[in-house]
């Protein structure tokens, strides 16, 4: 049974690489477990993924105001961008980097764009990393249980 | 008092992101140093104990949340207090200059380096921080902190006493030069160590020459 969530693991893991949703530095926060504990890297992505969350909405909030702080929403993405690069979220940073190149601009169009791709890549990328620690913790129960 | 022993080695983290934060206290938490993490340059200047209001005399106690750290890791872009006003906070201070500080930014300005090296940061790392980052820069910023143990030890058991402070300079001097990894800016070493010292208790009248 673990060896089978440990499997399940590898090939999701595998896939986001793959795919540019994650890159080498998920490998560095992901060494940074215990072997056997995985509360770190859990809980770090639990994090990562509510704050993202929340970050949104605002800026979404903030671009749907009829005189725009740009400098907020930049603000707002140059956080993201920051939280996103630690973790490894490849694909979903680099949306981060577009909405900014359109907050430079001051262009409510292209920004709006802009967070919708933002707000997409997020949203498939989050749904991932849910099962993913969805299988690490059933890896960890599993391995309580074998020992 | 007798031997000064080496209490664990104490890193104040500076970082205005949540995920930054958690990311650098287990990096350092691994090898086993210990942590306080907090979100601002004005709430680890008060656990420093640098009073920002001018209204409070300084002979004012300290706040009780008062701490002693032996390295800041700070982030550089921060809403209100960059790493950078910190770094100078912190080197304008009598009581915290000779406290390391390192910076770290997601941006690779050379400009920015180089007025954070100036200012006397340890050292400068980009984002995102990795283990390896951690390797290479706390053996030196150990270093740094063995000597100090060793000449606190060594003042405190009476083993060596300083007259004039030149000559113990000079002789820090010549031996921290010599473990300096080389193209590294450590403003703070190359001005030898401070007689006020936070966490040593000397004053300098007590100190005469004696070869260490």
């Amino acid at each position: 049974m673990a060896a089978f969530a440990q499997e399940q693991l590898d090939a999701l893991v595998n896939g986001m690489y793959r795919e540019g949703f994650l890159d080498e530095q998920f490998q560095q926060i992901r060494a940074l477990d215990e072997g056997g504990s995985p509360d770190f890297l859990v809980e770090l992505l639990g994090l990562f993924c509510a704050d993202t969350d929340r970050m949104l909405n605002e800026a979404a909030l903030l671009l749907n105001q009829p005189i725009v702080d740009y400098k907020k929403v930049d603000a707002y993405f140059h956080q993201l961008k920051g939280s996103s690069a630690s973790v490894g979220a490849h694909s979903f940073k680099l949306t981060c980097m577009l909405v900014r190149d359109s907050c430079d601009k001051n262009d409510k169009e292209s920004c709006l764009e802009a967070l919708n791709l933002a707000k997409q890549r997020f949203y498939e990328l989050s749904k991932r990393l849910n099962i993913m620690i969805q299988v690490i913790n059933d890896l960890h129960h599993f391995l309580i249980l074998l020992f | 008092m007798a031997v000064a022993t080496e209490t664990q080695f104490h890193v104040l983290a500076v970082d205005d992101s949540i995920i930054d934060r958690k990311l650098i206290e287990r990096l350092l938490r691994i090898s086993s140093f210990q942590v306080t993490a907090v979100e601002s340059g004005s709430k680890a200047l008060e656990l420093l104990g640098l009073r920002e209001d001018l209204k409070s005399p300084p002979s004012a106690p300290p706040y009780q949340n008062e701490i002693d750290v032996n390295l800041v890791i700070t982030d550089y872009s921060m809403p209100g207090m960059t790493g950078y006003d910190l770094l100078r906070k912190i080197k304008e201070s009598s009581a915290l200059k000779d406290i390391p500080v390192v910076i770290m930014s997601s941006e690779n300005v050379p400009s920015r380096i180089n007025r954070c090296l100036e200012e006397g940061a340890e050292e400068f790392l980009l984002k995102p921080v990795k283990q390896s980052d951690m390797n290479k820069l706390m053996p030196r910023i150990l270093k740094g902190k063995s000597k100090e143990n060793q000449l606190e030890n060594n003042i405190n058991n009476g083993f060596c006493t300083v007259t004039c402070e030149n000559t113990i300079t000079d002789n820090m001097k010549s031996s921290t030069n010599s473990t300096n990894i080389s193209g590294n800016k450590r403003k703070a070493m190359d001005e030898g160590f401070s007689p006020e010292r936070r966490k040593a208790r000397l004053s300098s009248s007590n100190w005469q020459c004696c070869d260490i």
